[in-house]
């Protein structure tokens, strides 16, 4: 393969925005039949590469070869044109439209000029879905596939658009381990066809498992382009963060005290008023990492948001630290001694229009020195918000940056700096390093880490098997809404793997 | 002004300036005007405003052939800005010398028809400061506010009788009373849209709409022949407020529509409605909840409390319009002024137009206001303009505002959208 002609070569791509360059010089060639791998931490510039390449950004300088010829893509039907299809992060489908629907919009197949012809579409969609062995009903309703399907689905219009290269953007991010292995299975089978494929991603493991060939992007340059094989993650990681990272977090063995959170036959319930969690009992105790693994969609976000007072529960109690808080409102569970990294920072731990002192002050405003009968002293929370950016390592802006305009990983940092800084007794985690890059997730391991050693007692959620194993003092592993296996930190991957389908209740706890 | 900077970082990635100097780092007001004109802050709404005026040019072209500039000019003669310019209409007087003791200029000339009109734009000005203020609160809180007629008819209604009854108050808390209870009332009818909202989940536009419906019945039996209200069976109309309950008019004659002090309580409106949202914890929460509720109940603050608040504050700023008309000039109602008057309708505009900033929402109010006295009737000079197309034209150049105001919102939407469309900026969870 390493003969086989480049489909597309970028050189010298430089894109400027005000105030940064994104990418500077960027070199890089994908070859024929090649799953090439785009790595680097966010806002290494990988985005806006893919974009300039899809006709989304013009670059500012550099040059873009397909076959050999120069081009220019100005707009993205004009990449369309020239074979290049892109699966963003985002799916732009249409929920309640069929599968076989949305592949065909806009390249409507059409009877007598102006009817559309949906037989035809069906049939097209079937005979691409075959040859690459894609097991997806053309007649299904998007709202009605899961995830990976619908994923399937965008990478099907892309082909049916007459793409060769295809660029992924972060493809894993949205679905489960086994969804994950299905997409790399039709990722060769696409390569095998011919085609070449750019895979975005931050997760080294990933582009161990799938890239034939990898580039690393670090502030905007290309910082080499190596082979799969001889590659290992600490040297990606390296050349990623530039400065050796520890992939395994470094602690001693837990001193866990007295009992902080106390959950007894929680039930709760979802949005469609069917049961999530299903009778669950457990403790957490000082100074120990409890992780909660599992599939995900397994109840893991109702029971943290019944932990945290955010959704009522069926039955059952939850004490922490030896106060029962069961069915008070989320400011009782807070002022209780309850810390919570929630799981959508986008959505929940932040106000993204808030600067990032208002933000800081998410749960404290209303206490002096923050305001004082009423008033809020912005000066006063600047001052101390400015110590804990200091202290939490946070980039790219100042209290008065909105939330928005940070990157992922300094914003987590941002909720993580908000829960720690509040002394609470417990902690819970939900997926907290869940879309960032090595960099941070090193650091948000190291605090969650630093925190049990403090005498914290933390909870943590996660559908990273590596991260659980990694924090985790016990583990507790979650199926339909019930603790179906509990490990010690010594459980290896598989069994943890097979726990998690819910193939073994004979250890149930509960 | 930090809930005008609504930054679109247009480096993407979040590649902001590099992180605070250790000596500490404020913007400086420089900064932050730059940072929200480059945003569209100020120059979207400037630009609306032109536009709008330019195709109402094109239209009066079209249609009447008449001179668009010339029209224009007659128009701001009308709204009496030109007062300003004009040169010996300036009679200034050395304050504290005469019985108008704080008024640096000539308060009784009525020689000047610019000075008559500049005082129905300023007054006129008051009554839509204060109804877009009660549009511009809600909208901070994620709540939009159509109830602002209703409001306003509630205040109008309460402060009259307060206002007419009582005879033999002092005046200092006559006129008080008449405003509270003024206020009150705007307040308890916006309040119960803000509870439903809080407790059912009814949505406010619906309620809100709803509740209009019922003032404007409410005013009509009020002060029909036989209501509680009714002094005058002849012309549906309510007793006179007592000469205690009147507001001071300090520009002009208060039988012509004098300015009243009303338009200094709308300034100290503006003043309130920022300090409230910008530094006390209630605008905190007010604001957390209209960005993003999810993150507001997280963050420890009651959802349900605040739509009910922010509903209930944005009718005390309805209800206080009412008040200012009643006793500023109107100083009596009639059924008709209860049916047919939509001034607080416009406030929706004058909010739209403002951004729900306080300094928008004044300036926007100021446009509104001039264009409804420079185009009515009575001051558009009917050499220039038919004076019977007089109120088309008002209503064209209105609509043509908002529409380019909501075309301007829809710019920066799809502007937003086609960011969000550049992945690798948010990760949010897929479409389900």
């Amino acid at each position: 393969m390493a003969d086989a002609p480049p489909v597309l070569e970028l050189r010298g791509i430089t894109k400027r925005f005000p105030g940064v360059v994104a990418n500077d010089h960027v070199d890089f060639e994908l070859r024929r039949g090649e799953i090439h791998a785009l790595l680097g931490e966010n806002g290494a510039g990988k985005s806006t590469l893919v974009n300039i390449v899809y006709g989304l950004y013009h670059p500012d300088e550099g040059e873009i070869l397909i076959g050999g010829k120069p081009v220019s893509i100005d707009s993205p039907s004009a990449a369309i044109e020239r074979g290049i299809g892109m699966v963003h992060q985002h799916f732009m489908l249409i929920p309640v439209m069929t599968v076989a629907e949305n592949i065909v919009l806009a390249r409507e197949p059409r009877r007598a000029g102006i009817l559309l012809d949906y037989g035809d579409a069906d049939r097209r969609v079937e005979e691409v879905s075959k040859a690459f062995n894609f097991q997806i009903d053309p007649d299904a309703l998007i709202q009605d596939i899961t995830v990976g399907q619908q994923q399937r689905v965008e990478i099907l219009k892309a082909l049916y658009r007459g793409a060769d290269i295809l660029i992924l953007d972060e493809p894993t991010a949205v679905l489960t381990p086994q969804e994950a292995t299905d997409l790399f299975a039709i990722l060769h089978t696409l390569v095998r066809e011919g085609m070449s494929v750019i895979f975005i991603t931050h997760k080294l493991n990933e582009v161990l498992a799938i890239a034939d060939r990898i580039t690393v992007l670090r502030r905007g340059k290309t910082i080499d382009t190596i082979p799969r094989e001889g590659a290992t993650e600490e040297g990606l990681a390296r050349m990623m963060v530039g400065r050796e990272v520890l992939l395994r977090v470094e602690k001693e063995p837990a001193n866990p005290q007295e009992t902080l959170l106390r959950v007894q036959d929680l039930e709760v319930d979802d949005e469609r008023a069917l049961p999530a969690v299903r009778g669950v009992s457990f403790e957490v105790r000082a100074g120990e990492i409890v992780a909660i693994a599992g599939v995900d969609g397994n109840g893991q976000t109702e029971l943290v948001e019944a932990l945290a007072g955010l959704r009522k529960s069926k039955a059952g109690t939850v004490e922490i630290a030896g106060t029962d808080v069961t069915g008070s409102d989320p400011r009782h569970h807070l002022d209780t001694g309850l810390g919570h990294i929630p799981e959508d920072r986008l959505r929940r731990g932040l106000v993204l229009e808030f600067n990032l002192g208002e933000n800081l002050a998410l749960h404290d405003y209303r206490k002096p020195p923050n305001s004082r009968y009423g008033w809020l002293h912005p000066r006063r929370i600047a001052a101390w918000a400015r110590g804990l950016l200091t202290e939490f390592d946070v980039r790219g802006g100042t209290t008065e940056s909105r939330a928005s305009s940070l990157s992922g990983g300094n914003q987590q940092k941002v909720v993580v700096a908000r829960e720690v800084e509040r002394d609470p007794r417990v902690l819970i985690a939900a997926q907290p390093t869940r879309g960032l890059d090595v960099g941070a997730i090193e650091f948000v391991h190291r605090r969650l880490v630093q925190e049990r050693d403090e005498g914290r007692a933390i909870l943590l959620v996660s559908l990273e098997l590596e991260e659980v194993l990694s924090l985790a003092d016990r583990i507790l592993v979650f199926y339909e809404g019930r603790i179906v296996g509990e490990f010690d930190s010594s459980a290896t991957p598989e069994e943890l793997g097979i726990a998690m389908t819910g193939a073994r209740p004979e250890t149930a706890a509960a | 002004m930090s809930e005008q900077d609504r930054g679109v970082d247009p480096a993407g990635e979040g590649t902001a300036p590099p992180h605070g100097e250790p000596g500490g780092y404020a913007p400086s007001v420089a900064e932050r005007f730059a940072n929200y004109q480059r945003v569209g802050g100020i120059v979207t709404p400037l630009v609306t405003t032109l536009l709008a005026f330019f195709v109402g040019g094109l239209v009066v072209l079209v249609t009447t052939g008449k001179n668009p500039l010339s029209t224009y000019k007659a128009i701001f003669d009308g709204t009496g800005l030109n007062w300003f310019v004009q040169v010996g209409s300036h009679d200034v007087g050395l304050p504290f010398t005469d019985d108008r003791v704080w008024f640096p200029w000539n308060t009784n000339s009525i020689q000047s028809v610019a000075a008559f009109n500049l005082q129905q734009t300023l007054v006129l000005t008051t009554t839509l400061t204060l109804t877009g203020l009660a549009v511009a609160f809600a909208f901070r809180c994620g709540l939009f506010n159509i109830g602002g007629q209703g409001q306003y008819i509630a205040g109008s209604l309460a402060s009259v009788w307060v206002g007419s009854s009582l005879v033999g108050m002092n005046r200092f808390p006559h006129v008080l009373l008449s405003i509270g209870a003024a206020m009150l009332a705007g307040a308890l009818l916006a309040g119960v849209a803000g509870l439903l909202k809080a407790t059912v989940g009814a949505h406010e536009v619906v309620v809100t709409i709803m509740l209009n419906w019922i003032m404007f019945w409410t005013g009509a039996w009020l002060l029909g022949v036989g209501g509680p209200l009714n002094a005058d069976p002849a012309q549906q109309s309510s007793a006179y407020v007592a000469e205690s309950a009147k507001l001071h008019v300090f520009w002009g004659l208060p039988n012509l529509q004098g300015v009243h002090i009303g338009l200094f309580f709308a300034i100290a409106a503006l003043v309130v409605y920022s300090l409230v949202l910008n530094r006390t914890t209630l605008g905190y929460e007010v604001r957390a909840v209209g960005y993003n509720p999810d993150a507001a109940r997280y963050g420890g603050i009651s959802v349900a409390r605040n739509y009910f608040l922010a509903m209930a504050i944005a009718g005390l700023f309805a209800g206080l319009a009412g008040a200012m008309d009643i006793l500023g000039w109107q100083y009596r109602i009639t059924a008709s002024d209860v049916q047919g008057s939509t001034i607080a309708f416009l406030g929706i505009a004058v909010a739209l137009l403002g951004r729900n900033t306080a300094i928008g929402v004044g300036l926007s109010a100021l446009l509104f206001a001039a264009l409804l006295t420079g185009t009515s009737q009575r001051n558009l000079n009917p050499d220039v303009f038919q004076p019977e197309l007089a109120t088309n034209l008002t209503l064209l150049i209105q609509g043509l505002v908002v529409l380019f105001v909501g075309a301007d919102l829809l710019v920066i939407s799809i502007w937003r959208a086609r960011r969000r469309l550049v992945p690798g900026r948010l990760k949010a969870k897929p479409t389900r």
